[in-house]
C-alpha cells in the first residue's frame, strides 16, 4: 500500500496507533480502529456516490467572494 | 378581551456563568451548477431563495414568508422590549427599494461589498431576501445563499436551528432540481473553493455592553487560535489557493490575516469588531465571530457554540486564563496545519504549549466558574453547561489518546479518516483530484450525495439531536427568544406582514392607515411564554395587533 505519509503525524500518534490491535496491517499510522473498521465497505459505497470526473468537477467549483 | 402581557416585567435573563446565552448562526453556502458552470452566482443564489419561497407558499395557506426589513430608515426611539410605537412611515417609504434582481443589480453585486437587495416575488422577478416562519433569514449575501438562524439561548438549540437551515437549503435544491427550465444547483456547507476564495459561517453571541472590548480580545484570541481542534471541518490543501498539497484542520485558518478588525471579506481578523447589536444598543453588544468553520458534525457544531459561550462567560466574570499567544495569526495557521496536534505555540510569557494544552486551560477555568455559579450541576444546573463541559473534556481526551473515537465526533478527523482510506487503498497523493472531490462532496447538503451524511447514515458520526427535532425546526421557531414572535407573526399572519428583521416586525393591516412596526429589541422577550396566548387567541392580524398594541385599539389616523 501507499504509505507516502507526507502530512502524517509523527511520534505521538504513531505510538498511539501502533497500540491498536485491530488495525489492518497495511494501514499506516494516522488511523485508528473505529475509523478503519469497515473502511473497504465504506469506500465501496462512497465510490458509488462520488461525482464522476473528479478533476473536472473540482476545477469547475469556483466561488465568488464571501465574508 | 383582556390585554395581553405585551409589557412583561423587566428582568428576563439567562443563568450566568455557563453555556447559556443568546446566540445564532449564519451559514453562507457554496453554490455550484455543474451543468451550467458559467452561471451567475448571484442569480443562482436568488433562485435558491425564490425556490424556497415557492416551497413555503405551498406549505402555508397564510401566504409566502415575508421580506426582510433592512431599511431601518426611521430611527427608533429608546424603545425597550415591547414598548410599541406606531411607525410614521408610509408604505411607499418601505417599498421603493430596488425591488428586482436585474442585470444592473447583478453588475452592482460584483462591484459592491454588500449586496442586500430586497425583492418581490411577483411577476417573475427574483426574491433576494426573506424571513422564515422558524424565525430565520434566508437571503442572497454577496454571491452565496445565506441562512441566518433564529436567536436561541443555548448550544443545543444553536445546533438544531442551524441544521434546520441545511434542510431549508435542501428543500430549495430539490425544488430547483425538479424545475426542467433551470439548471440543478448544488449547495455545499463549506467555506472555501480551494482557489483562494473563502465564504463565512459566522456565530453571534449577545453580551453585555459593559464588558470592555479589550477583555474580549484578550480572552478570546488564544481560545480562537486553538478551538479548531474540536470544531474544524478539515480541508484538503494548504494555503489560500491550496497550492501546497496536504491536509489541515480548518477550512478558514489560511484566510485570516489580522488579529482584530472590522473587515469580513478582506484581511479577515481573528476578532471581528462589527458592532450591530440588533438589540438595545446601550445594553448589549452582538459579538460577531467570523473565524469558525461551517460544521455538519453535530458534535463539532455543538461544541463550537457551547465552548465559546463558556469562554464568554469567563471573560464577563474576569476569569479568562491569563495567556497571550505570540503572533496569533501565524499560530492559528500552525495549529491548523498540524494534524498531529503536537505543535507548540509560543506564549508571550515564554511558555510553549500545544493547542490541546490551551484548550484544557480554558476548560479548567470554565469548569471552575460553572461550579462556583452552580450552572454546571447535573441536576440543578442550567441544563446545558454540564453537558458542554463533559463533551468538551471527552473530546480533548480522545484527541490526545484515542483518535479513532474522536473521529466519530470531530469533523476534521472524520473527514481525514475517509481521505486516508482513499490514500491507502488507491495510493493517492494529497493533490489528487479525487481527494479534492471527497473534501468538497463531504459538504454536499443532499443526504444521498453528501459524504458527511453517508457517515451519519452508517453511524460513523455521532448524533446529539435526533432528525425529528431538526425537521421540526424548519417550520417552528425557538420558543424562548423573540424569534418566536417573529416566526409566529410570519406563519400566522404572513400576508399582512410586509417586512421583518431581527428587531422589528412590520404589519400592513386593513383599517390601519399606516404600517405598524413592532420593535423587538429585547431578545429574551416575545417568547412563547409571553406571547403564545396572544397567537392562540387570534386568527387574523387586525385583532391580534389591536390586542398587542394595548389600550389604544383605535387605528391611528391615516
Amino acid at each position: 500500500m501507499a504509505g507516502q505519509e507526507q502530512q502524517q503525524p509523527q511520534s505521538r500518534d504513531s505510538q498511539v496507533e501502533d497500540d491498536i490491535p485491530e488495525a489492518p496491517p497495511a494501514a499506516p499510522e494516522g488511523q485508528a480502529s473505529a475509523a478503519t473498521q469497515g473502511v473497504d465497505d465504506l469506500l465501496d459505497e462512497i465510490d458509488g456516490v462520488l461525482e464522476s470526473n473528479a478533476e473536472e468537477f473540482v476545477r469547475a467549483f469556483v466561488q465568488k467572494g464571501g465574508q | 378581551m383582556t390585554a395581553a402581557p405585551v409589557r412583561p416585567a423587566l428582568g428576563e435573563s439567562l443563568p450566568v456563568g455557563g453555556a447559556m446565552r443568546v446566540m445564532g448562526a449564519e451559514t453562507e453556502y457554496g453554490i455550484h451548477a455543474p451543468s451550467a458552470p458559467g452561471a451567475n452566482a448571484t442569480m443562482m443564489s436568488a433562485r435558491v431563495v425564490q425556490a424556497y419561497a415557492q416551497v413555503t407558499r405551498q406549505r402555508a395557506a397564510g401566504g409566502a414568508e415575508t421580506r426582510w426589513d433592512y431599511t431601518d430608515e426611521e430611527p427608533l426611539h429608546d424603545a425597550r422590549g415591547w414598548t410599541l410605537e406606531r411607525a410614521s412611515a408610509h408604505p411607499s417609504q418601505l417599498t421603493d427599494q430596488p425591488p428586482v434582481l436585474d442585470a444592473e443589480a447583478v453588475a452592482l453585486a460584483y462591484g459592491r461589498e454588500e449586496l442586500e437587495l430586497d425583492g418581490e416575488d411577483e411577476a417573475g422577478s427574483l426574491l433576494m431576501n426573506m424571513v422564515l416562519g422558524n424565525g430565520a433569514r434566508l437571503y442572497v449575501d454577496h454571491a452565496h445563499p445565506e441562512y441566518s438562524s433564529a436567536e436561541v439561548t443555548n448550544p443545543r438549540d444553536a445546533l438544531i436551528w442551524d441544521a434546520a437551515g441545511d434542510l431549508v437549503a435542501l428543500a430549495a435544491v430539490r425544488r430547483l432540481a425538479a424545475d426542467p427550465e433551470l439548471p440543478p444547483v448544488n449547495l455545499y456547507k463549506n467555506n472555501t473553493d480551494n482557489k483562494s476564495v473563502s465564504y463565512g459561517s459566522h456565530e453571534n453571541y449577545l453580551m453585555p455592553r459593559s464588558v470592555p472590548f479589550g477583555d474580549i480580545v484578550r480572552g478570546l484570541t488564544p481560545f480562537f487560535v486553538t478551538r479548531q481542534v474540536i470544531c474544524g471541518a478539515g480541508r484538503v490543501g494548504l494555503g489560500q489557493d491550496s497550492s501546497t498539497p496536504g491536509y489541515q484542520i480548518s477550512q478558514r485558518a489560511d484566510f485570516f490575516e489580522a488579529e482584530v478588525g472590522l473587515e469580513t471579506t478582506i484581511r479577515r481578523p481573528i476578532i471581528n469588531t462589527r458592532d450591530e447589536p440588533h438589540a438595545t444598543a446601550d445594553k448589549y453588544r452582538r459579538l460577531h465571530v467570523i473565524i469558525g468553520d461551517a460544521n455538519l458534525s453535530q458534535s463539532s457544531n455543538y461544541l463550537k457554540f457551547g465552548t465559546t459561550a463558556l469562554v464568554l462567560s469567563l471573560i464577563e466574570a474576569g476569569l479568562a486564563p491569563r495567556v497571550e499567544v505570540y503572533e496569533p495569526v501565524s499560530a492559528l495557521q500552525t495549529v491548523s496545519h498540524d494534524t498531529s496536534l503536537t505543535a507548540k505555540i509560543r506564549l508571550l510569557d515564554g511558555r510553549r504549549v500545544t493547542a490541546l494544552d490551551l484548550q484544557w486551560m480554558y476548560h479548567e477555568a470554565a469548569a471552575k466558574l460553572a461550579q462556583d455559579t452552580g450552572v454546571a450541576d447535573a441536576v440543578d444546573g442550567d441544563g446545558h453547561t454540564h453537558d458542554v463541559l463533559e463533551r468538551w473534556a471527552a473530546t480533548l481526551t480522545q484527541l490526545d489518546s484515542d483518535r479513532g473515537a474522536a473521529a466519530t465526533s470531530v469533523e476534521w478527523l472524520a473527514k481525514l479518516s475517509l481521505l486516508e482510506g482513499y490514500r491507502d487503498r488507491d495510493n493517492l497523493a494529497w493533490n489528487d483530484a479525487r481527494l479534492g472531490l471527497v473534501d468538497l462532496q463531504w459538504a454536499d447538503i443532499r443526504p444521498e450525495k453528501g459524504l458527511y451524511y453517508r457517515f451519519l447514515a452508517r453511524n460513523r458520526m455521532q448524533r446529539i439531536v435526533d432528525d425529528a427535532e431538526i425537521a421540526a425546526a424548519v417550520t417552528e421557531p425557538p420558543s424562548d427568544t423573540r424569534a418566536f414572535f417573529r416566526g409566529r407573526c410570519i406563519s400566522s399572519f404572513g400576508k399582512d406582514v410586509v417586512g421583518a428583521s431581527w428587531d422589528s416586525v412590520i404589519f400592513d393591516v386593513p383599517g390601519y392607515g399606516r404600517l405598524q412596526r413592532v420593535p423587538t429589541r429585547e431578545p429574551l422577550r416575545g417568547t412563547k411564554a409571553l406571547t403564545g396566548g396572544l397567537f392562540a387567541r387570534h386568527r387574523t392580524a387586525g385583532p391580534f395587533l389591536a390586542e398587542l398594541l394595548g389600550h389604544n385599539t383605535a387605528p391611528p389616523p391615516a
